[in-house]
């Protein structure tokens, strides 16, 4: 009879149970939606904030002071330490390794171009093929330095052409696709690099040639490294020696820039790796800013939803007086007749809750690929709790309505006088 | 009906003008069904309030994390030309190209100086309060200089003059200085090889003018490529450009975070929306029987509606004004929490809540009552 009593009321207020439902469905929806990106958000600005380039260096450890100012060193070039280029493909063997956005070694050597005046040729990758094993990957400053803007082309890793700084490349009146002379060799220019930095003044080449100028073949100056990281907190600062096994374990797993510049070092021998604070630190304020600011929106669409699914109950309740007094003239008690609301109540939330759980990830996946150019995707862990939520809020939302319903008197209800 | 009226409820009938039959019914209806009414101008009250919410941030938000990006540091440099140097007003004709609360400008001078062992290193000199305010965030300083010959060592540096405490010599094309070191400074990048001292110093002792100006310039992109046209007119023999590798990433979140905003508060305002649609139309369809009963009396249809079209719009105006109020305190709350700055209220938006509360209102209304329209009194007044 329970059952029956059930199925027909949803048989015959087909309308009305569609509109609660609907309400229920698009609250659920934006809830999801609003989760799975909130979830999600940090580590898609993150990836958006690497546009600011590589937020940690790593230096050779016995390394002298840099005499530069505006970008021009001053120091003689055979001056200093390096690291070996061998040691690079390392960095992907790491436990943070899929964090790694990409990775620029850099050489900077001072060369003549005929005229008596040095410049500095900066010796770099731009889109280099990397092997670590089973691994191959593309890097360089491409991906590390995404505000350089070249005019022409960029040049191949493997070739000897050359991009011109544009403040230099004005300066001797060169177009792409002419030829410099450098250090006695006329090479192509490839293109004009435009970086708003001291690379407008410099030549940058493939890492090989900068190494041939100099001489030393495999050497590296310094290595910039642009990692996806967590904001840093009061645990991040901790010198790891003086954690007790678990704490360093818990430290050295998480993704925070200092335990990313820790792994660099163990990763390349005789270097010193540290965060570029200018980079690092402004990050993370930018990204629990961000992500405070979604918390509170997801609280409010979850504030919004719950309030669409309980008025749109209690609507539905209200409506069904009569029956309500029916029921009771013919013997029901107020708990059969609460027991039977509330098991439509839970049966419509689940109907509608998974429904609007569907269209909540399609639409948390069509905000990914339309704003972040990537996939958003929404765990399937969300399901059973978004189901949860959904029944208690529609609980909640009509038991106000129910217990008024419940204590109609059934003469009244029955007359319509309430 | 001839004898002479004089019961109370007569008086007050003849004395009571005309036209406030249909306020009177108005406030009747509102008060004698107050349960239902608070439900409806509830529902109302809060959709207005989460949609202010959400409007203030949205068109706030652009603003506060401006302010949060600015701690990137300077985002315009100027500089002096390939062996020319700034005019010595060069600073003063920043700040005045920036105007009042435009940003912060910086002077800096650099040197290469020797120490006693005859290393190089290079002296920066500066103004410590401005750089304070420049590079707030991520100059992390264990003590800042207060007097002069005193200096802010460089991490890196710090291993060949000494740290805190060990006064060094420099001395720079023959002239000496002695200088006392109290605090080391970490950036990690260039900052850290070099020793920073105070620009009274660094002039009195290498006769060198300053050759940068760094400048943090507020605003959104097209101001920022403003004010650089601007100091480059005002300066002609420096060189003026745009931080690109700050300017550029701060488009992007920006752009991003604005999108992913918007679609947050149109899908929740639609969701309140939805809230007040299904309260109202419950509200309406609930009062079928007044208004069967006057039809029965004799009222026109178009009274009838004109009757709830007024009630819904009442309704609407009062709990978007509350709702708007309500919802510009969450939007300062959310802003001292998160952002810890104060929002401004946005005044703009309460045409557009009110509004959108009233039209939202009209069509709950409406909707039940041209499906009632249909109906014969008399078959509702039997309660069927």
């Amino acid at each position: 009879m329970f059952l029956r009593l059930l199925y027909e009321s949803f048989r015959r207020q087909k309308r009305r149970k569609l509109l609660a439902g609907v309400a229920i469905m698009l609250g659920v929806g934006v809830a999801t939606a609003m989760i799975a990106v909130a979830t999600d958000i940090g580590d898609k600005i993150s990836r958006e904030l690497r546009t600011y380039g590589a937020n940690l260096i790593v230096t050779p450890q016995e390394d002298t002071l840099d005499v530069e100012i505006g970008g021009v060193n001053l120091k003689p070039p055979s001056d200093g330490a390096y690291l070996n280029e061998a040691d690079l493909p390392r960095i992907k063997g790491m436990f943070w390794r899929n964090n790694i956005v990409g990775f620029a070694p850099m050489l900077p050597v001072s060369v003549n171009l005929g005229d008596g005046k040095n410049m500095t040729l900066l010796g770099t990758y731009f889109s280099h093929h990397v092997v670590f094993g089973q691994q191959d990957f593309v890097t360089g400053v491409r991906s590390t330095h995404p505000w350089w803007k070249v005019q022409g082309a960029w040049p191949d890793d493997n070739s000897r052409d050359v991009l011109l700084g544009a403040h230099l490349a004005a300066k001797l009146d060169r177009t792409p696709g002419q030829e410099i002379e450098i250090a006695g060799e006329p090479r192509r220019i490839a293109g004009i690099l435009s970086t708003g930095g001291p690379e407008d003044d410099q030549i940058v080449a493939p890492l090989a040639l900068a190494q041939q100028i100099l001489g030393k073949p495999g050497a590296v100056r310094r290595i910039y490294v642009s990692a996806v990281t967590k904001p840093e907190d009061a645990f991040a600062r901790r010198d790891p020696k003086s954690l007790s096994p678990e704490m360093y374990d818990r430290w050295y797993c998480s993704p925070y820039a200092q335990s990313i510049a820790f792994q660099l070092q163990e990763a390349i021998p005789h270097s010193h790796a540290e965060q570029i604070r200018q980079v690092a630190q402004n990050e993370g304020t930018v990204l629990s800013r961000i992500q405070g600011l979604m918390l509170l929106i997801t609280l409010a669409a979850l504030l919004a939803s719950a309030l669409a699914v309980s008025a749109s109950m209690a609507t539905a309740v209200i409506e069904r007086r009569g029956e309500v007094g029916l029921m009771k003239a013919l013997g029901a008690g107020n708990l059969a007749v609460a027991v039977l609301f509330f098991a439509e109540a839970a049966l419509l939330a689940l109907l509608a809750g998974a429904a609007g759980f569907a269209g909540g990830a399609l639409l948390a996946r069509e905000i990914g690929r339309s704003i972040f150019a990537s996939q958003i995707t929404v765990q399937p862990v969300l399901l059973p709790v978004i189901l949860t939520i959904a029944v208690l809020v529609t609980f909640i939302g009509s038991a106000a309505a129910i217990r008024r319903a419940v204590k109609f008197d059934p003469v009244y209800a029955l007359r319509g006088d309430v | 009906m001839n004898a002479p009226d004089n019961s109370p409820v007569a008086r007050r009938r003849t004395s009571a003008p005309h036209t406030s039959m249909f306020l009177r019914m108005l406030v009747r209806a509102a008060v004698l069904r107050r349960g239902r009414a608070a439900a409806a101008l509830l529902a109302m009250v809060v959709a207005a309030a989460v949609a202010t919410a959400m409007l203030n941030l949205y068109v706030d938000v652009q603003a506060k994390l401006r302010h949060e990006f600015r701690k990137y540091g300077a985002n315009v440099v100027v500089v002096a030309r390939d062996g020319q140097s700034l005019p010595a007003n060069a600073l003063a004709t920043v700040e005045a190209a920036l105007g009042s609360g435009g940003g912060i400008a910086v002077p800096f001078a650099y040197a290469v100086a020797r120490t006693s062992d005859g290393r190089s290193v290079v002296v920066a000199g500066t103004d410590f309060a401005q750089v304070q305010k420049l590079d707030s965030t991520w100059w992390s300083v264990t003590g800042w200089p207060k007097s002069a010959h005193e200096a802010l060592v460089g991490a890196r540096a710090a291993g060949v003059v000494g740290g805190a405490g060990n006064a060094f010599d420099l001395s720079f094309q023959g002239r000496a200085i002695r200088l006392n070191p109290v605090g080391t400074l970490r950036t990690g990048a260039a900052e850290d090889s070099r020793i920073y001292v105070s620009l009274a110093d660094f002039t009195a002792w290498t006769q060198v003018p300053y050759s940068t100006v760094e400048i943090s310039a507020a605003g959104s992109p097209q101001e920022i490529s403003a004010i650089i046209q601007r100091l480059g007119q005002a300066l002609p023999a420096a060189e003026v450009r745009a931080v690109r590798q700050v300017t550029e990433g701060q488009a992007n979140v920006l752009g991003k975070m604005r999108a992913t905003l918007l679609v947050a508060a149109i899908l929740i305002i639609l969701t309140a929306a939805v809230c007040v649609l299904s309260t109202l139309t419950g509200w309406v369809s609930d009062r079928r029987r007044d208004f069967a009963l006057m039809k029965a009396l004799g009222a026109s249809g178009r009274m009838l509606q004109s009757f709830f079209a007024a009630e819904a719009a009442a309704l609407g105006a009062i709990g978007s004004t509350v709702g708007f109020m309500i919802g510009v305190g969450a939007a300062i709350w959310i802003g001292r929490a998160n952002f810890h700055a104060p929002v401004s209220p946005r005044l703009s938006v309460l045409p557009l809540v009110l509004l959108g509360g009233i039209v939202i209102a009209l069509i709950a209304a409406i909707v039940p009552i041209s499906l009632l329209r249909r109906v014969q009194p008399a078959t509702i007044l039997r309660g069927e």
